[in-house]
């Protein structure tokens, strides 16, 4: 004796945001029949566990047959076959796109190919975050990528009106497509202290900064691939560490502007060629492929780990970074302001961000 | 001959790739009507095609119009083979032949394919001219407007109810010919969607050709079914309610909306404030134009004496409940059996001791005689009355028992009738009677009347009969089945008469069928309707709005026995009503209508289910046929006895919307009763069940007190949950004439004889009367535990499946309408009845806890109009359907009644001026709600009277007339500023109505095109008020699938099919310019499945109105009708 078929259709979709987020992390019906007993539903309105399964079941059914809408938003707001109220519409689409923290740090900057994807098992293991879940998730990443690569115009403004998302999450989005194109590398130990709204934040920059959009804005691909351009004339930067007087012009200047306002002045001092070399150097190398997916890695090794071996504070690396930027200008010699301050700019705030336990 | 049609394919979007090389389509349509066909260019290479094609022109008879839909087919084009079908869509047109409902047909279609479901959308637009043809022998009915709504439509007033029509079509099922076998299961789908979509419309131009001859102008109360009989063909079939209805002031909104819905605000401000004028224009007016028109029923008896018809041979006395219910208390069992296969019977016992006992107590009572509402008392077993089972073979036996029966009926009536009235009035009810005998079937599908339209209510009047089927040789005559329906119908009249009523109310008509075996059942409320209505056609909706009104004062009439009490139909108890002390009340009233707006309850209603499974032996033929007919009066007289118990379980005293289902499959009956208990305040209070061993030794007492303690305990509970607390009348005081000393009720098990104990035993306590429970048996005790099961629904939760609860006034705006299927499958094979019971009511109640559980964030809430549905699709299988609309209240006035009910009163009482205003003030609500020493029977006092009720009638008239002006002053700008918009929108878009319309709804939902439709199947939308009726919505979908696997298994099948159903209802409400369906109801849901083949199929058809409504708030109602939808919807929108 079993019930063989159980359905509940409502004029207006019946969701149950509760439900929907079990489902989006994808737990079975039993599990989250499991979960929701535990929440204590049941006592809300005298049902057994008979009421939650089926209640479980419609629910997950109403779910699978909206997810093929859900792969492209904007259908689901003129689709006829479910009525829901646009409210609705927002949040089943936000939810669906949202995504783990922990799942994100672990993919981003990774090719979006099949062969990341068979590796999801394991970063579901690591992550403890359902293999189904972060099958949905890589498959949104891949989805927007897909989308947006050959659109022209604003990286966040395309996903935004393409998958009808929030501001965050159409950020974030960004970022993780920003990343996934450049490959940058993310994955590494030193690395692992970054969270993913860190890197968010740089790629945010980054995108503003340093891509062709940030010059011209109807360039297709503008947001997602670096300024070449760009990058060549960062190797004129190097000037400021090839040339010793120019190197040792510029040190002073910091070290007057620093002198007495810091505990650690004298790190600073005795490292202020290494630090600078360790900049420049990056900024020179962008031009390879290869070390702009080092660029995290780099900015860590060459410039983070050393001042936090030397403690320093934030407000230290705040006030150095200002002042090292600065007294730039003042060299006589040195050309290249535009540059240096297209280059600083992203780096001041990306150091700033990075620097942290 | 004349009509012009005209299609337009505008857009396609969300086509399917139907190319996986291009993963695009090619796709093209073709538009065809007749045998005309249409096609559009070929739009190469999008899955959004814009083919923006010209006008295709179809010239056709109105007859076709009628009848055929419109179908659109989109296809893929295909060089080198056969094009292939997309899906299809098709169109009824019927909505754009009527001047008052939609113009122009334009929006979305979801493109429908019978093997995938809907796949993608197209932009149609249609439009119809029609030239009017005046030639008598026409065979068209353009223009006559269908209503599924079971009463007077919202902003219409009736003119005149012309009474009952009916039509049945038959035809082969597509399925079941020898073509079958070699066309494809699509073609297959989509001959028998077309043919019935053709046969439906058929069906509805040969009832509007009915109606028309009658004089009238519109179907209310539509009721469309169909029979899949397999083999023996496809029957389609529709009854309703014929009538001339008016647009109310001449469309103008803001004043339908002051006759609607009195209360709402503006209305009531008119009210307040003074005036002088006297008259009351628009009432006047009714009046009237509604005098003109000869009406057939003219003579009806007038409420209060009117007699059991003279000769009638009432076989029956379905007492309460639908059907049979034969009185077999007096009879021995044995003639039951006999009679009920023999004949199907009516057994009615007039001699039975019982009736004379309860006559005899009461004197004087004769003169009230009219009185009388139902019934169904519990002293004596319920009478298995109805059934008729003659299957084929089985002569039919109308006359049967007539000379049984005439012992009984007439003459009481003529004695207590004289007594009051005195000659005139038995000649008016001579008149009256003949009247009526000149009327084939009294009967109307409405299910809720204006206040005063029912006089009395004399209780279920049922029938069945169980037929074999066979081939249907001639499609042309279907004169088989019309026979079949005939004779029920016949049976259902003269039952109605044996209760002394003249008409049948709340009439429906359903069958089962399983291979050749079919049950026809039929069932209404036999009841006495008002003359005055009947005659003057004062039906009128604006002034009867009862749903919101007040019941003050309270009437009682209709509760009043309508059957002579000497001669009772059925033994009865019966009291002085408990609200006017003067007429007689029985002590229990079953009904299949809607709780009349002007009844006075006690507490809150719920809503009882009866639910019973009986296990039958496979057989064929005429043996089975003879076997369900032998089983039905047990059945009924089972589920009669649970619907009691469970009434008085719960303190009630009557059941609304009484609806009783018998299914029948290859090895089960199965039968569901459902109702809505409330405690009429004019009935006397049930009194407890009390529990009793057969013999003492039988059980310990133990036992039974423990039992009989949970019942109390049950019972107090219940009262205290459903706010039953009726205040205590002293009845002495009252002064009431005479309650009988002692009333006893029994109920008996339809195990336990005895019956003839009755009269000795002696069990109730105190004055109350008392139900006694007998324990015989095992089989006894678990009925009782199965009462008990019942679990009430959680707090916050009401539910009933009436069109609104009684005692809740305050509906706020939430809506949910839902759909629930449910299908069991029986595993053990060795099912006793008992455990088959269990199984059947465990299923339906943890449907409705699944209801409230999904529902929870709607609380504070109350499930209406829930429709159960039951079938046995196959051996194993029991399936369960239940379409209802969840609205929430505000649970903080629930106590309180709306305010205001402006008009109601003093229209419907006082205005009009009554010729027979003696004869109803006898007995008439009027009447009743006066104090007993008024004297009825004189003119004079029945006008003093009903202006003593409403304090000030001059004043009030004048108020009503400013405030009329005001409403008028009001429409009258407005029309013109909607003139404005509209000119001004078109000049800014140069695209057709149609399309215009779509952009500006596209706008008004910023950047969402769809339009919110809400449904509902209750007649109204609270909050709002519906300001144009579209047209009905009436289909037919099938959908199969080979691979349900792939599907997500049965459930995943039909939880896509039904979402696919709404939204395709939806998107034709929003194309004909709607936002709302009400009356929304889902017939058939037939369900087959194979799940070794990996296939399924499922049948659905739907109906209700398209309607456009506006929220209740909106004090500018612009009869610009796309606007204000728009308005609505998108407020609406939010709200949802």
């Amino acid at each position: 004796m079993a019930v063989e078929l159980d359905v509940f259709v409502g004029n207006t979709t019946i969701m149950d945001e509760e439900v929907y987020k079990l489902w989006l992390d994808g737990y079975t019906v039993n599990d989250a029949v499991k979960v929701r007993m535990e929440g204590g539903v049941m006592e809300e309105c005298e049902a057994s566990a008979d009421v939650l399964l089926s209640d479980t079941m419609d629910q997950y059914r109403t779910f699978q047959m909206c997810e093929r809408l859900l792969h492209s938003p904007a259908k689901l707001a003129n689709q006829l076959l479910f009525q829901i109220t646009p409210h609705r519409q927002a949040v089943l689409i936000e939810r669906y796109y949202a995504f783990d923290d922990a799942f994100v740090r672990e993919v981003l900057g990774k090719k979006l190919s099949k062969g990341t994807k068979k590796d999801l098992d394991d970063i579901s293991a690591k992550t403890s975050v359902t293999l189904k879940s972060c099958r949905r998730q890589f498959d949104n990443f891949k989805r927007v990528f897909k989308v947006v690569e050959e659109l022209k115009g604003p990286l966040v403004e395309n996903i935004r009106q393409h998958f009808l998302l929030s501001d965050k999450l159409g950020r974030d989005y960004a970022a993780i497509v920003f990343f996934a194109n450049n490959r940058f590398e993310t994955g590494k130990r030193k690395l692992q202290y970054l969270t993913f709204q860190d890197f968010a934040f740089c790629a945010g920059q980054l995108i503003n900064n340093w891509t062709v959009g940030a010059v011209d804005h109807m360039v297709e691909d503008m947001d997602v691939d670096l300024d070449k351009e760009f990058l060549q004339e960062l190797k004129e930067l190097k000037i400021l560490i090839t040339d010793k007087d120019l190197l040792d012009q510029h040190k002073s200047l910091v070290c007057t502007a620093l002198r007495g306002k810091t505990k650690a002045f004298n790190e600073m001092e005795a490292n202020f060629k290494n630090l600078s070399r360790g900049l420049v150097n990056i900024a020179a190398k962008l031009t390879n492929t290869k070390d702009v997916r080092d660029f995290f890695i780099d900015l860590v090794e060459k410039f983070i780990e050393p001042c936090r071996s030397d403690r320093w504070t934030a407000a230290d690396m705040r006030l150095y970074l200002t002042h090292y930027t600065n007294s730039a200008h003042i060299l006589d010699t040195f050309k290249h302001q535009v540059v240096w301050d297209r280059y600083m700019g992203v780096i001041k705030s990306c150091i700033f961000k990075m620097y942290h336990d | 001959m004349p009509g012009k049609l005209k299609a337009k394919i505008v857009a396609g979007r969300h086509l399917p790739v139907m190319d996986r090389a291009s993963d695009l389509t090619d796709a093209f349509v073709e538009v065809k009507f007749g045998n005309t066909t249409f096609k559009t260019d070929v739009f190469p290479k999008s899955l959004n095609p814009q083919w923006n094609s010209e006008w295709f022109k179809f010239e056709v008879d109105d007859e076709d119009l009628q009848d055929e839909p419109l179908q659109v087919t989109v296809l893929d084009h295909d060089t080198y083979s056969a094009n292939d079908a997309i899906g299809k869509v098709y169109i009824d047109i019927d909505p754009l032949l009527c001047t008052e409902a939609a113009s122009v047909i334009s929006g979305w279609f979801p493109i429908y394919d019978t093997i995938h479901g809907i796949r993608g959308e197209i932009n149609v637009l249609v439009k119809v001219e029609l030239f009017n043809d005046l030639n008598r022998f026409r065979q068209s009915s353009c223009g006559v407007k269908f209503f599924c709504t079971t009463s007077i439509p919202r902003c219409y007033r009736a003119a005149m109810v012309h009474g009952f029509v009916e039509e049945l079509v038959v035809n082969e099922d597509p399925e079941y010919q020898w073509i079958d076998r070699i066309r494809t299961p699509r073609a297959s789908n989509e001959a028998r969607q077309r043919l019935i979509s053709l046969m439906s419309g058929e069906l509805q131009r040969k009832i509007g050709l009915k109606v028309l001859e009658m004089g009238g102008n519109a179907v209310v109360g539509y009721l469309q079914c169909f029979d899949l009989e397999g083999e023996s063909g496809l029957v389609v079939r529709a009854i309703g309610t014929a009538c001339t209805l008016d647009k109310l002031s001449s469309g103008s909104a803001p004043n339908t909306n002051t006759h609607t819905h009195p209360n709402t605000a503006p209305a009531s401000n008119a009210c307040n404030s003074p005036s002088k004028d006297g008259k009351e224009p628009v009432f006047g007016e009714d009046l009237l134009s509604s005098s003109g028109p000869p009406t057939p029923f003219r003579a009806l008896p007038t409420s209060s004496s009117s007699p059991p018809p003279p000769f009638s041979p009432s076989k029956p006395c379905s007492r309460q409940s639908s059907s049979s219910d034969t009185d077999l208390s007096l009879t021995p069992k044995t003639e039951v059996s006999q009679s009920v296969r023999r004949r199907p019977g009516i057994f009615l016992c007039p001699s039975s001791p019982a009736l004379s006992t309860c006559t005899l107590p009461l004197p004087g009572s004769g003169s009230v005689s009219c009185v009388k509402g139902s019934v169904l008392t519990a002293t004596t077993p319920p009478p298995l009355s109805t059934i008729r089972s003659d299957s084929a073979l089985l002569e039919k036996n109308l006359s049967f028992s007539e000379d049984l029966l005439l012992a009984a009926p007439g003459m009481g009536s003529g004695g207590s009738v004289g007594k009051e009235a005195g000659p005139l009035k038995t000649l008016l009810r001579q008149q009256t009677q003949t009247a009526l005998e000149q009327r084939e079937f009294p009967f109307f599908t409405l299910t809720s009347f204006p206040p005063g339209f029912l006089v009395h209510v004399g209780g279920v009047v049922s029938a069945r009969s169980v037929k074999l089927l066979d081939r249907i040789h001639n499609p042309d005559e279907p004169e088989t089945r019309d026979a079949w329906w005939e004779e029920i119908r016949q049976e259902i009249k003269s039952h109605a008469k044996a209760l002394g009523c003249h008409a049948v109310v709340g009439y429906s008509e359903s069958t089962s069928i399983c291979e050749e075996v079919c049950i026809l059942s039929a069932s209404g409320t036999a009841s006495i309707l008002n003359p005055r209505f009947m005659r003057e056609g004062c039906l009128d909706i604006g002034i009867a709005d009862h749903r919101f009104e007040e019941p003050s004062p309270p009437s009682c009439g209709f509760c009043h026995i309508p059957y002579d009490e000497l001669n009772m139909p059925f033994p009865a108890q019966l009291t002085y009503c408990y609200h006017c002390r003067r007429q007689k009340v029985p002590d229990v009233l079953f009904t299949t209508i809607d709780l009349p707006s002007e009844a006075s309850v006690t507490g809150k209603g719920c809503l009882i289910q009866a639910r019973l499974c009986r296990l039958k032996k496979k057989a064929q033929g005429e043996v089975n046929a003879t076997a369900i007919s032998n089983m039905l009066p047990f059945m009924e007289y089972e589920l009669h006895t649970q619907l009691m118990n469970k009434l008085k379980l719960r303190s009630m005293n009557a059941l609304f919307g009484l609806h009783i289902q018998i299914s029948v499959g290859e090895n089960m009956l199965l039968g569901l009763a459902s109702a809505t208990g409330v405690y009429l305040t004019a009935l006397p209070a049930p009194g407890g069940i009390q529990i009793a061993g057969k013999t003492p030794g039988d059980l310990s007492n133990d036992h039974i007190s423990t039992i009989q303690k949970r019942i109390n305990d049950t019972i107090a509970k219940n009262k205290e949950l459903y706010q039953i607390n009726p205040p205590e009348l002293n009845e002495e005081l009252v002064g009431s004439p005479i309650p009988e000393p002692r009333h006893r009720s029994r109920l008996f098990r339809s195990h336990s004889e005895s019956s003839d104990e009755v009269s000795e035993l002696d069990l109730s306590h105190g004055k109350k009367d008392a139900f006694v429970l007998e324990i015989d048996d095992t089989d006894a005790v678990e009925d009782i535990h199965s009462l008990l099961i019942d679990a009430p629904p959680p707090s916050g939760f009401y539910s009933c499946n009436t069109e609104v609860m009684p005692g809740i006034n305050t509906w706020t705006s939430g809506v949910q309408m839902f759909t629930s299927v449910r299908v069991f499958r029986l595993s053990n094979a060795n099912l006793t009845n008992q455990g088959l019971n269990k199984i059947f009511t465990d299923l339906c109640e943890n449907l409705l806890k699944s209801f409230y559980f999904k529902l929870r964030s709607m609380i504070p809430c109350c499930l209406c109009h829930l429709n159960f549905t039951v079938a046995v699709p196959e051996d194993e299988l029991i399936q369960v359907a239940v379409t209802a609309v969840a609205m929430t209240f505000d649970k903080d006035q629930t106590q309180e009644k709306p305010a205001e009910k402006p008009i109601t009163k003093g229209s419907g009482d006082t205005e009009e001026q009554l010729q027979f205003s003696m004869e109803l003030c006898a007995d008439s609500s009027l009447a009743n709600s006066q104090p007993p020493s008024k004297i009825s029977g004189v003119p004079e006092s029945s006008n003093i009277s009903s202006r003593a009720a409403s304090v000030d009638y001059g004043s009030f008239a004048d108020r009503c007339s400013t405030w009329l002006e005001l409403l008028r002053l009001k429409a009258h700008t407005i029309r013109r500023g909607s003139v404005k918009t509209i000119s001004s929108l078109e000049r800014s878009s140069p695209l057709p109505d149609g399309r215009s319309r779509s952009l500006r709804s596209t706008r008004s939902f910023g950047g969402t095109s769809v339009t919110v439709v809400k449904m509902t199947p209750l007649s109204f939308l609270p909050g709002t008020r519906i300001i144009k009726y579209l047209g009905i919505i009436n289909m037919f979908f099938i959908r199969e699938t080979t691979s349900l696997r792939e599907e997500g298994g049965v459930s995943g099948f039909l939880h896509s099919f039904i979402a696919e159903v709404f939204a395709m209802v939806r998107a034709h409400v929003a194309a004909l310019g709607g936002n709302a369906v009400v009356s929304y109801s889902m017939k058939e849901c037939v369900f087959m499945e194979n799940p070794n083949k990996n296939q399924a199929q499922c049948l659905i058809n739907v109906s209700g109105d398209a309607v456009i409504c506006v929220r209740e708030s909106d004090p500018e109602a612009t009869p610009s009708m796309t606007n204000s939808a728009q308005s609505c919807s998108s407020e609406t929108d939010t709200a949802t």
